[in-house]
């Protein structure tokens, strides 16, 4: 076990963390716990961008495709036991006759949650692979990819009978037989994920602080040095990527999940910037950061759309300046509370 | 395919590239020779073309016999107001983040945000249209069943102005021989008495303004709201991109081949798949040239 992993401060930080999000759904109305669930969703995409973007350097403005991924694999499922055996209902109203072949397998739980676990990395890994093998990287990459994503929302929206177009698809009614749409369902399913999402914390942790986690500091700081010692970086960060694609993959499928909709909108390039925030927020080399900071962006998004519908914008537009600008490790920075440890310390040296 | 067809197919073909160029030659200059991130881009070109609906609107009020001509004003108009704004921008902003090119997109993006919501705070939510100038309003028809619309000549004969107005800056006069040498190399045009802050400011300025302008012309073909400038940002950088960073010439050859294949594409397919066709040949080509089309042989 690496001993940046066994640190008492992190684990302490995670049982503080967790313990709050566990004891939410107890003292906050029924209504309120699928929100947190919506919120808590961008939590896995913020950890894979902490992953790939703090500490491997990657900055992805395509997260949104893979979030889709996820989202749409999990809602044609839902979708298709809503509606069976009819057809889909905006399959309906776009005259479509038989159902697409692509939506056959969907049939299927098995079939389904392979897709969102398996479908990002047979895409991510071999495009990426030859993307950086190529030794496109920064801001180029970031603007390819921030392109990808504009394009699957156009495709999306451009293939009306088998997307659901614009308005998404929406209108689920049961996961093999159990009402998800009803309060306990939802609170029970909240649980659930807190479980994977502690999980998967765990996990980036685990990675971050081995000595993978010290390849990935060393090809963000000086990737040709890297290269020179015979790493074989373009696999590595193809392989980074990939794992921080599942991430928003499985997000994409909870975000369905707890709100029982997917629209292009949510998955297009700006909502994929908008993911970057999350983690750079929260301070983007710190794994719990990332957690607290997409609880709290989206909570403070609801609030502020409640409030002041005009003021969501520019507070979001000043978190990006502010997070870019003055405080460029975020809460964790500020506070100190959470994980900092990787980013300014290997500098030093 | 008949020969109209082909003739009316090169000239949207066209018309798209004037378009396509002078949305991107300000973020070429920005991009290009900057090295900036500007995100905010097409917030600039939505405020150019807010300031030509206020231009308008002035005329309208004040001078409703002379509307016809309020275009020659709103261009300049909106040129300098965005110039000065992107001075004040470059001050502000752009300049804490100057060698932190993935920061400076996180920031501009951000300020594209704000800009948005001021504008839908200003303006309204809703798009705004300004009554097309009536000597802009018609076609001509050079053959029988050719018709090329006046205004997008207009455009074709304004982005040639503008192109060969930069070109003339950059390649012709001292500052552009100092924007240049900073492109080439940052730290000796510093030493041999170069004003890099000065200058940085003043093209950065100049990217704007160019933004500004598009965005004025822009009014003519469509309409403008608040999320106009996030519509158009992608495809502008994907011109630059794909053009070769850097490199003036590149951005134009570029808008002329996105321009055409995206016109052929659609007229063979529909809109959204032109766009996705046009996007896989793209990718395609940068995997083969990472560094774009056209990109000059400097080490780096």
């Amino acid at each position: 076990m690496p001993k940046d992993f066994l640190r008492k401060s992190w684990w302490v930080n995670f049982a503080i963390i967790f313990c709050f999000l566990l004891l939410l759904p107890v003292i906050s109305p029924s209504f309120r716990v699928p929100l947190y669930g919506k919120y808590l969703s961008f939590a896995f995409v913020a950890l894979g961008i902490v992953l790939s973007w703090g500490y491997c350097g990657i900055l992805s403005l395509g997260q949104g495709i893979f979030f889709g991924i996820g989202a749409y694999s999990l809602a044609m499922f839902l979708k298709l036991e809503a509606s069976s055996p009819e057809l889909p209902d905006f399959m309906v109203w776009s005259s479509v006759e038989q159902l697409p072949l692509a939506w056959e397998p969907f049939h299927s739980l098995a079939f389904t949650l392979i897709c969102i676990l398996v479908l990002p990395v047979l895409l991510a890994f071999p495009f990426t692979y030859m993307i950086f093998k190529k030794r496109v990287s920064g801001v180029y990459f970031s603007i390819l990819t921030l392109a990808l994503s504009l394009t699957l929302t156009v495709l999306i929206i451009g293939s009306q009978g088998g997307t659901g177009g614009a308005n998404g698809i929406t209108d689920f009614s049961t996961l093999q037989g159990w009402d998800v749409a009803s309060d306990e369902a939802r609170i029970r399913m909240y649980f659930l994920m807190l479980g994977l999402l502690a999980v998967c914390a765990v996990i980036v942790q685990y990675l971050v602080s081995s000595r993978y986690g010290k390849v990935l500091i060393a090809i963000r700081d000086r990737e040709d040095r890297v290269r020179f010692s015979g790493y074989d970086t373009a696999w590595i960060k193809a392989a980074t990527l990939s794992v921080s694609c599942v991430l928003a993959s499985i997000g994409g499928a909870m975000f369905v999940l707890f709100t029982g909709l997917i629209t292009p909108q949510l998955v297009g390039a700006v909502a994929s910037v908008e993911m970057i925030v999350y983690a750079a927020f929260g301070g983007r080399t710190s794994v719990l950061g990332a957690v607290f900071a997409a609880f709290a962006v989206g909570w403070l998004k609801s609030a502020l759309s409640e409030e002041f519908p005009q003021g969501w914008l520019f507070f979001l537009g000043g978190l990006f300046l502010l997070v870019t600008a003055v405080l460029p490790q975020g809460l964790a920075g500020l506070t100190g509370l959470f994980e900092r440890k990787p980013a300014n310390e290997s500098d030093a040296k | 395919m008949s020969l109209e067809i082909f003739w009316m197919q090169l000239f949207s073909g066209v018309s798209y590239t004037a378009i396509l160029l002078l949305m991107s030659l300000g973020l070429a200059i920005v991009f290009g020779l900057m090295g900036v991130i500007n995100m905010a881009h097409g917030e600039l070109m939505a405020l150019g073309a807010y300031v030509t609906f206020m231009v308008a609107n002035v005329f309208l009020k004040i001078f409703p016999d002379s509307i016809d001509i309020y275009i020659l004003f709103a261009i300049p108009a909106a040129f300098l107001v965005t110039f000065f704004f992107g001075m004040f921008l470059e001050w502000a902003v752009v300049r804490w983040f100057y060698n932190r090119p993935l920061d400076t997109l996180l920031a501009t993006w951000g300020l594209s945000l704000i800009l948005q919501q001021t504008y839908r705070t200003v303006f309204g939510p809703q798009e705004v249209t300004i009554p097309l100038a009536s000597w802009l309003d018609g076609a001509i028809e050079p053959f029988t069943g050719v018709q090329l619309p006046l205004n997008r000549i207009f455009i074709i004969v304004l982005t040639l102005l503008v192109a060969i107005g930069v070109y003339l800056l950059f390649f012709k006069t001292r500052m552009g021989l100092q924007v240049r040498a900073i492109t080439q190399n940052r730290a000796i045009s510093e030493t041999v008495g170069i004003n890099t802050r000065k200058v940085d400011m003043y093209t950065f300025a100049l990217g704007s303004g160019l933004a500004g302008i598009a965005g004025s012309v822009f009014t003519m073909i469509g309409s403008t709201n608040p999320g106009t400038g996030q519509l158009y940002i992608v495809d502008t950088f994907i011109v630059v991109v794909f053009g070769g960073v850097a490199s003036i010439m590149g951005t134009a050859l570029s808008s002329f081949i996105i321009a055409q294949l995206q016109t052929t594409f659609e007229f063979m397919t529909t809109s959204s798949y032109a766009k996705v066709l046009l996007m896989l040949i793209v990718v395609i080509i940068l995997y083969f040239r990472p560094n774009g089309l056209f990109s000059p042989k400097v080490r780096s």
